[in-house]
This record gives C-alpha cells, sequence and structure tokens, in this order.
C-alpha cells in the first residue's frame, strides 16, 4: 500500500475531508460522553449553548478566542515560511511583560498616548525574543523547534522570578503577581456595560493584515516562495536568511500582541496564570485554517467555542472538562488526516 | 572453452516509458557466471533506470528479467535481492553511526529472532575481508571511514549476504587511483571464486581494465555490445557518444565583444563535485559557447557561478570588462543573465506557485511588477499571459499551480520569464533534458534566435550531440578544468570524449613536462 500524490484534487475531495474530521470529532465526543454517563445530544447540545447561546456566552467565547487569534497568526504565519515557531507561549509573555512595565504608572500618559507606545514595545519585546532563535537558525543551523520550545521554559521561570521578585505587587498579600495596570493602560470594552474588550477588534484587524500582507506584499511572497521550495527561491535571489528574519520578526510580534491583549483587556496585571497554553493551542488554531490568517479567526471561534461550552456543559452535565480537550486533540489529528487524504490517494499493490 | 557457460542474470527486452520519455527501449544484456559485463553510456542514457527495474524499484512496461534462469516477478524489490543479486550504489546505504560488523549483519537476521551470534558474525566478516583484501576492522565506527573504507564496507556487505551477482554503480567515481587498482584486484578474486559483476561506468579506460563485454546505451536503446578484446577505446567513445551526427543547420556567426568573463575563476568543491580549477571563459556576443563533459565534472559550479549562486574563491567574473563585486543572483538577473536551471521542477519553478507568481520569481522586485513592497498582480499577470501567448505555453490559465504543466510547457514558462528582459547572456544549463523532441526543438530554436540578436549563450550539456549541433564554440570540463576551445566541426565526437574522460588533459601535462 503506498501513497500517490493527486495532481489537482476536486473540490470534493477538498471539501469532504475536513467535513468528515469535524463529524467524527463529534462521534468519538458523543461515545466518550456515553462513557461519562451522560446523554451524548444534551452533552452536545449544552456545549453549544454553553459558547454561543446566550449573549454572555458568546462574549466569554469571543474573550476567549483574542489571544488564540493572536497565537494562531503568530503561528499561522512563521509555519507558511516553514520556520517553525512553538515559542508563541515565550513570546505571548514577553508581550504581557512590557505591558505591565509600561502599564503601571511608569510613563503617566493619557491613553491615547500610552496604549499605541506600549502596543509597540509589546511587539518590539515578542519580535526580540524569537530573533534569537531566528538569528541561531541563519547563522549556525541550529533548529529553531528546539530552541523556541526551550525557551518557552526559559522565559517563564524568568518571568516567576520577577513576580517574585522586582516586580511582586506590595499590596498583593504575598501572591505572586504584578502591580496592577493604571486605567490609562487598560483597553476599553467595545460597548458599555458588555465584556468585551478592544483586544478582539485588534486580533480582527490583525488578522486582515496578516492576510494582505501575505497576498499583497512581496514580503508575503517571499514568505510564501521559501516556505514552498527553499531551493528555488534561493536560485531566483530571494534573501531567504533575511526573510526568515522578518517572519520570526512579525510571528513574534503577533504572539506578544496576545499578552499585550489579555493584561490590558482582561486581567489588569500579570501573574503567571495568564495564558493556559494559548501559545501551544495557537499551532492547533493554525493547523485547522490551514495556516490561512482569516481561517486562523474561524478556527480560534471554534476552539475557543469548545472551551467555553466545554465549562458551562461540565458544571450542567457532571461531564469532565477533558473531553474538550479530547475533542480539539481528535479534531486536530483528524484534520491533518483530511488535509493528507485531500492531496494523496491510497493505492494498492 | 568447452563447457557452455551459466547465464546468471538476463534482462530481455526491457522497455520503460516516463510519459512522452523513452528510458528504455528494448534494452537486452546477459551476465555469464564469472563474467564482467560494462554497462556504458552517458548521464541519461538509461543505466540507472534499467537497473532500477531490475530490483523492482520501477514495474518495466515490457520484457522479462531472469536470475539463474528463474524469472523475478516485476515490481517486488526483494525479489532481485533474495535470488542473490547484490548492488553497491554510487551513494553508499550505510549507517554512520553503527559500527562496521552492525552495518555488515544489518537486515541479514529477522528483528524477532533472539539469538545474536555476534562471535561468528565476526569470524565470517574477518574470514570475507582477508580472502578478498578487503581491510576494514569490524569495529570501526562507519561514520569514521574514508570514502575508499565506506565502499569496502558495501562490498563486503554484498559478499556476506552470498551475492552472486553484484552490480556496482560508478565505483571509481569515488577512488582515487591505488584505490581504484585495489578495489579491481579484490573483483578479481571474487570472479575467480564464480561471482558475476555488471559494472556501470562512463570511464573508459576502466572499463577496458576490468570488464569481459561491454553494453552501450544511448537515449535509452542499444548502441552496441562488443567483447572487450575485439574492441579499443576510440571505438566504445564513438558508440557512447555517437556518430551520426545531427546535420547542423546553423548558420555560422561573428562573434562580437566579451559579455561576461571568468578569469582564472576557482570554486569549492560541492560535495563529491568538483569546483572550478582555475577557469578562464569568455562568453561572447553573437556566440554560442558549448560547455560537454560527463556529469558532476564542475558544470554545477560552472552555472552557480554563471547564474550568481557563487562568488570565485579566486579569480574573478567580469561583466562588460568591469569586475563584478557582489556577486548574486539577484545581481546576475539585473545585469541581464537570463538563467535558465538545470532542474525546472526543483530549482527553476515553486511547484504550488501559480504560473503568474512563477513568472515574476526573479523579477517580482523590478518597478514592474512591485511598488514599494508592494505586489502589482495586474501587471504580473498579464506578464503571465504574454508569455503563455508569445511562447505557447499550453495551459488552463495562468492561476493554474505550475505543477500541473508537463516539463515542456513549464521550461516555455521559464524561457519566457528570462527572454522577455531582454537577455545580454544566457546561461543554459542541461535546457531540454527529459523534453520530447517538439519542445526540444523550440527551445533550441529560441536559442539560436537570441544569439542571432546578439546575444552569448553557455550551453551546459551532458548530451554530445545537442552541444555539437549547436554550438559556435565548444569547451569541455573534465574535474572542474576547462579544455581549449574548439571550433565547430574541429572536434569528432570520440575525440571529445576522450577529453571528457580526462584524457586530454593527461596529454598536456604531458607535454608540459
Amino acid at each position: 500500500m503506498r501513497l500517490e500524490p493527486i495532481k489537482n484534487p476536486s473540490l470534493g475531495r477538498k471539501l469532504v475531508p475536513p467535513a468528515l474530521a469535524l463529524t467524527t470529532t463529534i462521534v468519538i465526543a458523543s461515545l466518550l460522553a456515553m462513557l461519562a454517563g451522560a446523554n451524548p445530544f444534551s452533552v452536545l447540545g449544552l456545549i453549544l449553548k454553553g459558547a454561543f447561546g446566550s449573549q454572555f456566552a458568546l462574549l466569554e467565547t469571543l474573550n476567549r478566542a483574542t489571544p488564540l487569534i493572536f497565537t494562531g497568526l503568530a503561528v499561522a504565519v512563521a509555519f507558511r515560511a516553514k520556520f517553525w515557531n512553538i515559542g508563541a507561549e515565550a513570546q505571548l509573555y514577553a508581550g504581557a511583560l512590557m505591558t505591565v512595565l509600561l502599564g503601571t504608572g511608569f510613563l503617566p500618559w493619557p491613553s491615547a498616548a500610552l496604549l499605541p507606545v506600549i502596543i509597540l514595545a509589546s511587539i518590539l519585546a515578542g519580535a526580540f525574543l524569537l530573533l534569537i532563535p531566528a538569528l541561531l537558525k541563519t547563522r549556525f543551523g541550529v533548529d529553531e523547534v528546539v530552541t523556541t520550545l526551550l525557551f518557552n521554559f526559559i522565559f517563564l521561570l524568568f518571568i516567576s522570578m520577577l513576580l517574585e521578585g522586582p516586580l511582586k505587587d506590595p499590596m498583593g498579600m504575598g501572591w505572586p503577581k504584578s502591580a496592577r495596570l493604571i486605567p490609562e493602560a487598560r483597553l476599553p470594552r467595545i460597548f458599555e456595560g458588555l465584556r468585551l474588550h478592544w483586544g478582539f477588534a485588534l486580533a480582527l484587524i490583525s488578522a486582515v493584515g496578516v492576510w494582505v500582507i501575505q497576498t499583497r506584499s512581496t514580503l508575503g511572497y517571499e514568505m510564501r516562495a521559501v516556505g514552498l521550495n527553499k531551493q528555488a527561491a534561493a536560485f531566483a535571489g530571494i534573501p531567504i536568511n533575511l526573510v526568515l528574519v522578518k517572519t520570526a520578526l512579525l510571528s513574534g510580534g503577533l504572539a506578544a500582541l496576545a499578552g499585550f491583549s489579555e493584561v490590558a483587556g482582561l486581567k489588569g496585571s500579570l501573574t503567571l496564570d495568564l495564558s493556559p497554553g494559548f501559545g501551544y493551542t495557537g499551532i492547533i488554531v493554525a493547523m485547522l485554517a490551514l495556516l490561512n490568517p482569516l481561517g486562523v479567526v474561524v478556527a480560534a471561534l471554534f476552539v475557543a467555542g469548545i472551551f467555553v461550552g466545554a465549562d458551562s456543559m461540565s458544571r450542567a452535565a457532571d461531564v469532565p472538562t477533558y473531553l474538550a480537550d479530547i475533542m480539539l486533540a481528535v479534531a486536530l489529528l483528524l484534520m491533518v488526516l483530511a488535509i493528507m487524504l485531500a492531496r494523496f490517494r491510497v493505492v494498492r499493490d | 572453452m568447452c563447457s557452455t557457460p551459466v547465464e546468471a542474470l538476463s534482462l530481455d527486452a526491457i522497455t520503460k516509458r516516463f510519459g512522452e520519455l523513452t528510458a528504455n527501449d528494448a534494452v537486452s544484456l546477459s551476465l555469464n557466471q564469472g563474467e564482467v559485463v560494462a554497462l556504458l553510456g552517458e548521464n541519461g542514457a538509461g543505466k540507472t533506470t534499467l537497473m532500477n527495474i531490475l530490483f523492482g524499484q520501477y514495474t518495466a512496461d515490457s520484457g522479462t528479467v531472469r536470475v539463474f534462469g528463474e524469472t523475478i516477478p516485476p515490481g517486488n524489490s526483494r525479489a532481485a535481492l533474495d535470488a542473490g543479486v547484490g548492488m553497491v550504489h554510487q551513494h553508499f546505504t550505510l549507517a554512520d553511526n553503527l559500527t562496521v560488523q552492525e552495518n555488515i549483519t544489518l537486515g541479514v537476521r529477522s528483528l524477532l529472532s533472539l539469538r545474536s551470534d555476534r562471535a561468528g558474525a565476526r569470524a565470517r566478516i574477518t574470514a570475507l575481508s582477508e580472502k578478498y583484501h578487503l581491510a576494514v576492522s569490524p569495529d570501526a565506527r562507519v561514520g569514521a571511514l574514508s570514502v575508499g573504507e565506506r565502499q569496502r564496507v558495501e562490498i563486503l556487505k554484498a559478499l556476506y549476504r552470498d551475492v552472486r551477482i553484484l552490480i556496482l554503480d560508478e565505483p571509481t567515481a569515488v577512488l582515487t587511483p591505488q584505490e581504484t587498482d585495489d578495489l579491481f584486484a579484490t573483483l578479481r578474486l571474487a570472479i575467480a571464486d564464480g561471482l558475476s559483476i555488471i559494472f556501470i561506468s562512463h570511464k573508459l579506460h576502466e572499463v577496458m581494465a576490468i570488464a569481459d563485454r561491454v553494453v552501450v546505451l544511448r537515449h535509452g536503446k542499444m548502441a552496441g555490445g562488443v567483447r572487450i578484446a575485439d574492441t579499443d577505446k576510440q571505438a566504445l567513445a564513438a558508440m557512447m557518444m555517437g556518430t551520426e551526427a545531427t546535420p547542423p543547420k546553423v548558420a555560422k556567426s561573428t562573434p562580437g565583444a566579451a559579455l561576461l568573463e571568468l578569469r582564472n575563476v576557482t570554486t569549492p568543491d560541492v560535495g563529491n563535485a568538483p569546483g572550478l580549477r582555475s577557469v578562464s571563459l569568455a562568453l561572447r556576443a553573437g556566440q554560442i559557447i558549448g560547455l560537454a563533459g560527463v556529469s558532476g565534472n564542475g558544470q554545477a559550479a560552472m552555472a552557480d557561478v554563471v547564474g550568481g549562486l557563487v562568488s570565485p574563491a579566486q579569480g574573478q567574473v567580469l561583466l562588460a570588462d568591469a569586475e563584478v563585486n557582489n556577486w548574486t543572483p539577484r545581481a546576475a538577473v539585473q545585469s541581464g543573465i537570463a538563467r535558465i536551471p538545470e532542474d525546472r521542477h526543483k530549482t527553476g519553478t515553486i511547484a504550488d506557485f501559480d504560473l503568474t507568481e512563477n513568472a515574476i520569481l526573479e523579477r517580482y522586485k523590478s518597478a514592474d511588477f512591485s511598488t514599494r513592497g508592494w505586489l502589482n498582480w495586474g501587471k504580473s499577470r498579464a506578464f503571465a499571459d504574454a508569455i503563455i501567448d508569445k511562447y505557447d505555453v499550453r495551459c488552463p490559465g495562468a492561476d493554474t499551480p505550475i505543477r500541473l504543466l508537463s516539463g515542456g510547457n513549464m521550461q516555455k514558462l521559464i524561457l519566457g520569464r528570462v527572454l522577455e528582459a531582454n537577455p545580454q547572456v544566457i546561461l543554459a544549463n542541461q535546457p531540454v533534458r527529459g523534453l520530447d523532441i517538439g519542445a526540444v526543438n523550440y527551445v533550441h530554436s529560441q536559442l539560436l534566435a537570441a544569439r542571432d540578436r546578439g546575444a552569448a549563450v553557455l550551453l551546459i550539456s551532458e548530451d554530445l550531440d545537442e552541444v555539437m549541433a549547436l554550438s559556435d564554440v565548444i569547451h569541455v570540463i573534465a574535474d572542474g578544468r576547462l579544455s581549449p576551445a574548439f571550433d565547430r566541426g574541429q572536434m569528432t565526437p570520440a575525440q571529445l570524449g576522450l577529453w571528457m574522460a580526462g584524457q586530454g588533459f593527461e596529454d598536456e601535462v604531458a607535454h608540459a613536462s
């Protein structure tokens, strides 16, 4: 048995496997819900209702999707150029750190001046953090999967050190947590009285921005060329190392915005549990979106919906929230399989 | 001899087509026990395809393979191995991180068997290596061995498996002359013990030294089969290159000024292939300069230097008599060098990009296609449409991924991409390899038209017929050294063949000393 590439897959071949992947995910989730002693239909219904069924649920899902859009974009941008950034988690914290450094009174400016500065500084912090693995790769050929992954642990420990030391909030009753942002450094809500903050709008703008860069700019063209065929790109005169460094800067900056948006829009201060693995989940989001920046928004809403919905379902149906993790893992694995089935056919010898 | 020889291997009327290309056209080959048959031919003549069919990597369209009278089922990669056929590949198949003994015994026993007879295996390896003068320590890590030693391990590996037929693919390409002599001594010992050998090579003197018979392939067809005793080097060279000269319908040209010049250029080796060794070459306006040579003799280095991918380690590149610094692919393109790469699938195009994206690949940064970092897709698309129209690229449209096109149409797009920029110099590296005859003629006519417009064309090809048919001037490249310039019609294919085998250079040295 072997796989044979399909030169020109039909529309059906492109659409049916992902649809099958989604259906199979739901079937497997239902079986697990039954194992947990619940009615699968009511469990799925509860997840759907918990994620999108009310204004509160919907806003909760949008808020949860916001950091996932940023990290998903960061991963999608990098993976498109075959630069394997597994370190969105660390870059997220770099953005959050910069937000806290500048936003807790160090710059006593009005919002209109302060927020743009913080946003820019956060982007630079995340970009700088990914610049190091990028240079190690382009100069010395060090595998970026290893460096970016390990940077996550190093940087989280560094944050932990700061929160136990110089950044520790004196009013924090001994908890490892930073001081709160001054009101001018907080992202306002989009609608008066609703919990949704401007970070979500920023995420949508970023997604469109990345899409425009990828499809219309010479940089996006270079990134795609390098990702698809380094040899041909080099022959054509595309400076591969420079493109990889630019890609890293863009990717790191996007991931950092997740940290900024979480601190300035939602939490108001930096703690070690700021991100429940948004950086890693960003990889799932990007893969589900097939690395398409606009698809990232949809995938992030899907993933956030499952998480938020599972939380609420768990309370109502007494099924563990682990179901959400399993659903995501299954969805990802099946999606990868679906992508393969869309491009290859199985031939029996 | 009174006893009839035992037939060890017989390939009978093997035909294999890849699309429009016939790689093997009714090729037959037989090998008797204890005999050495050389398989001679240029690159792309079909030697490797034939061996891949024997080992079941490819399934032949027609023809049969028999080993000691047993027919080998097609497409079964174990069948030939189990029947006692072993192969030493040009690129070794050894695990660097394992020892010699581990490499030799790898895959001989079932993974599931619990017993391991290390001492017995070791004794056998030692015995074999002593008997056949294959000195190598069983405990050495393969990664630490020289190329010659690794080859000994490969041969030991085959002997350990009791092969009765051994196929050696270009075994001397990586050896020094001394190591080659040792290899031949080993092979003679093994032949005396009844081993039969197929020796794939394009080095004539080695074929003369080791083989009993020789089978010559040319363009996938049998060009001849003779006993070594009945032939000589010149006859073999003629057979390999072909004597039937394609009538040159090329008008004579008057060469102009040197547009691009290499002066004493030396470049580093690339893997096993040599770099350039103090090469001087002038590409003149209105001239096709042909570069003939056996694959892997410095053609890649030459193409890289002219194409801007490699800067000379020593020597100079001059453009219209001015030395160039900071020599990059982009600088080459901007200086008016059209580059047709050797591998149109991997180097020339990006398979998943559509025709528009591929058309602007070299010049997306120019004002024609982008402004301040933003691409102008309208102009790009118009450019692609113009190429499709003018160069007759058969495709569903400019937004088709280029991987869906045939090789000929892909090459037409590349031609259009580079020729539409009105280049001064054209680097055509193997421009027609793998193309059907119609596309070949089209590409050739375009190169001739460019020459007549006043461009300088460097035609690099392993197909001597092509070089001889098109070139105004021919150089031969061998082991990174460049022969003197030969005018059109000055040399016969056989004479060029000797230069390609490195003979002329040796004569030059002999004259000099």
